[in-house]
């Protein structure tokens, strides 16, 4: 660390950035996909954990973790179905599914994810960015992960199928007016149930990169939140996958404000840092939040934003 | 049609559907546990033995009712001007700390007059937390289910930053906590009973804000506020501070189940604080539709379900997580009855 001194505050920040955001960015793609339906799935959180513990016991048990992450996004895919089905029928408020689905999803997380706390399952691999350099600091900061690359090729895709693919038309009508969209001939409730459960598959495998890579084991303290903080970062990059890349990338960077200021020995507010990316989306939502319009680009359906 | 539950059509609709829904969700979880080589009835049995079986787990089940109580009016409250607000656990801790901080300025000050103030910083300090949310959604438009859930999380940090730092107690070596707040203002148990008095706490709170909201003009307009806000503002209500005051009671609850937590139960701020009785209090809100007087056999029913978890664990070898997949499964088959109000002929009121 001499060699670096205060430079590696913010190079531990970028390394944390591209370590810490892949779950964020993961989420909030799905999230996206979903509220761009029109319905907000706030049980994204449990199906996070759910995620991380199905992916992290199958690589457990066979040895592959790709295996582990396609069965995360397999579960994911069954939690988002049951938010999908219980909110289509009529009179069901999607915030208090999403609520009992998070709820759901950790509690079944931890009763089934018990016997796997302690073996050790085999990691995703890394590509190493930084060969280039001799500095470990650096070559530490560059090593990336296959999903963060699949994630960060996947933004641009969703943006593009949203403005230009066909079923990406359709979700874009079902999440702006509902009648419209009935009256265009569009199932309603099957496009966002579908989309519903693809969000659910997003956010599947971004648990199994908390198990599989980074932090890299299974607890029941793995996620901070970080399924619920895509929630609001969603609504901060104004339901733009694109944005939602950049806006992952800055709560990775924020997370990973506190344990980097302890590398160089600035312990005081170790936890209050800990919070930056709490307080950035409340400070972020009140500044672009108003009464009197809603929110720029924001699908006319959507329950927290009407 | 009010947005959250609301008033039933008929008492025994009210009534019958939730129990329905109990039962359907204590069959999945019968299934479940199957699945897991239990015998589902003898489970059953469990439950009911560690919950309601004999006096000394009745007191065990009260014990965790109390704080359930309290945390679920900071849902049914603010349900009742049409927000929904998922805060309770930030609020608690919030009033915990508040209460640890106003017993730490008050050396030397008789006890009776340490509690008093312990009890209104408490119940300031979380009301205040919420009607923050409150607020932010009435001058700001941002929407309060997800900023009272980031209040949660800022909650907990802060609480973690003061137990770890300003507020640390040295002496404490195997968890981080705060200073005690004193033996002689920790207000003890109710007498003839191993009950703490949060119970009595819940249940006057939950007394009080029904009256509140039922009959009283101040609730009467709440009500029509969650019912139309528009209309409201039209008929000349201040929906601001209708929605603000309710926010304020709403985390002044949850706040006095910090306070309790700390004056009957821990002494000082820690962790142990983050028990998750915030979320399993949305559960008891949305289970008692919302109503007050409801949220106190619900969330007895609830700490009950809490309470047999120990004994789930040591007689039928169920990690101590099956709790929470019985908790997850009560909540989702709850919603999803949500379509069968007024679908049932029975339970319409006759008209001649």
């Amino acid at each position: 660390m001499e060699a670096l001194g205060w430079w590696g505050v913010p190079l531990a920040v970028l390394g944390g950035a591209i370590r810490a955001s892949t779950p964020f960015l993961f989420v909030s793609l799905g999230e996206c996909l979903t509220q761009k339906s029109g319905r907000i799935n706030l049980g994204l959180e449990g199906t996070l954990v759910m995620g991380a513990m199905s992916g992290y016991g199958i690589a457990y048990l066979t040895g592959w973790p790709w295996l582990g992450v396609v069965v995360a996004g397999s579960s994911g895919m069954a939690l988002g179905a049951l938010h999908g089905v219980v909110c289509s029928r009529p009179r069901v408020n999607d915030i208090a599914v999403g609520i009992a689905l998070m709820l759901f999803g950790l509690g079944l997380a931890f009763y089934l994810g018990k016997p796997f706390i302690q073996p050790k399952a085999p990691r995703l691999p890394a590509i190493d960015l930084g060969w280039w350099s001799s500095s470990p600091q650096v070559r530490a900061a560059l090593e990336v992960n296959v999903l963060f690359i699949v994630g960060a090729v996947l933004a641009p895709a969703l943006l593009w199928a949203l403005n230009h693919a066909r079923w990406g038309l359709a979700v874009r009508a079902v999440g702006d007016s509902a009648d419209a969209a009935r009256a265009m001939g569009y199932p309603v409730n099957r496009v966002r149930l579908l989309s519903t459960v693809a969000g659910g598959f997003l956010a599947g495998i971004g648990g199994s990169f908390l198990s599989l890579y980074y932090p890299g084991s299974w607890n029941e303290a793995l996620s901070s939140g970080q399924g619920l903080m895509a929630v609001a970062l969603v609504i901060f990059a104004r339901w733009d996958p694109v944005l939602c890349f950049f806006a992952a990338l800055l709560f990775g960077g924020a997370g990973a404000l506190g344990p980097a200021l302890q590398s160089v020995g600035i312990t005081w507010g170790y936890y209050l840092f800990n919070a930056a990316p709490y307080v950035l989306t409340l400070l972020i939502m009140i500044a672009t939040s108003s009464t009197r319009r809603t929110l720029i680009g924001a699908p006319g359906e959507l329950s927290v934003t009407k | 049609m009010r947005p959250l539950g609301g008033k039933p059509r008929g008492a025994a609709e009210a009534l019958i559907i939730p129990a329905g829904a109990l039962a359907v969700s204590l069959i999945l979880f019968g299934i479940f546990v199957a699945f897991a080589g239990a015998n589902p009835l003898a489970v059953y049995r469990t439950i009911y033995r560690g919950a309601f079986g004999s006096w000394f787990s009745w007191q065990n089940t009260l014990q965790r009712a109390a704080p359930l109580m309290l945390t679920a009016l900071c849902t049914a409250l603010p349900a009742q001007v049409g927000l929904i607000v998922i805060g309770g656990e930030g609020a608690l801790v919030i009033g915990a700390v508040a209460t640890v901080a106003m017993a730490a300025v008050l050396p030397g000050v008789p006890p009776p007059a340490v509690v008093a103030a312990m009890l209104l910083a408490g119940m300031g300090a979380g009301g205040l937390w919420i009607a923050l949310a409150g607020g932010l959604r009435h001058y700001r438009g941002v929407n309060e289910t997800i900023s009272s859930l980031l209040l949660n999380y800022i909650a907990i940090a802060l609480m973690n930053h003061l137990v770890t730092g300003p507020m640390r107690d040295p002496a404490i070596v195997h968890r981080p906590s705060s200073w005690h707040v004193g033996e002689p203002n920790m207000i003890g148990l109710i007498p003839g009973m191993d009950v703490h008095w949060g119970l009595v706490f819940g249940v006057v709170a939950c007394a009080v804000t029904w009256v509140l909201m039922e009959h009283t003009v101040f609730g009467f307009g709440a009500r029509v506020v969650g019912g139309n806000t528009r209309a409201a503002r039209i008929a000349g209500l201040s929906v601001g501070r209708l929605a603000l005051i309710t926010c304020f009671i709403a985390g002044a609850a949850a706040g006095l189940a910090g306070m309790t937590e700390i004056a009957a139960v821990h002494g000082r701020a820690s962790s142990s604080l983050v028990a998750g009785y915030g979320y399993t209090g949305i559960l008891v809100a949305f289970l008692a539709r919302q109503n007050p007087l409801a949220v106190i056999p619900v969330a007895i029913l609830l700490g009950g379900i809490e309470a047999s978890g120990g004994l789930m664990q040591r007689w039928h070898d169920l990690p101590d997580a099956t709790v929470l997949v019985v908790r997850g499964i009560i909540f989702l088959v709850i919603l999803a009855s949500e379509p069968l109000y007024g679908r049932f002929r029975i339970f319409q009121q006759r008209t001649a």
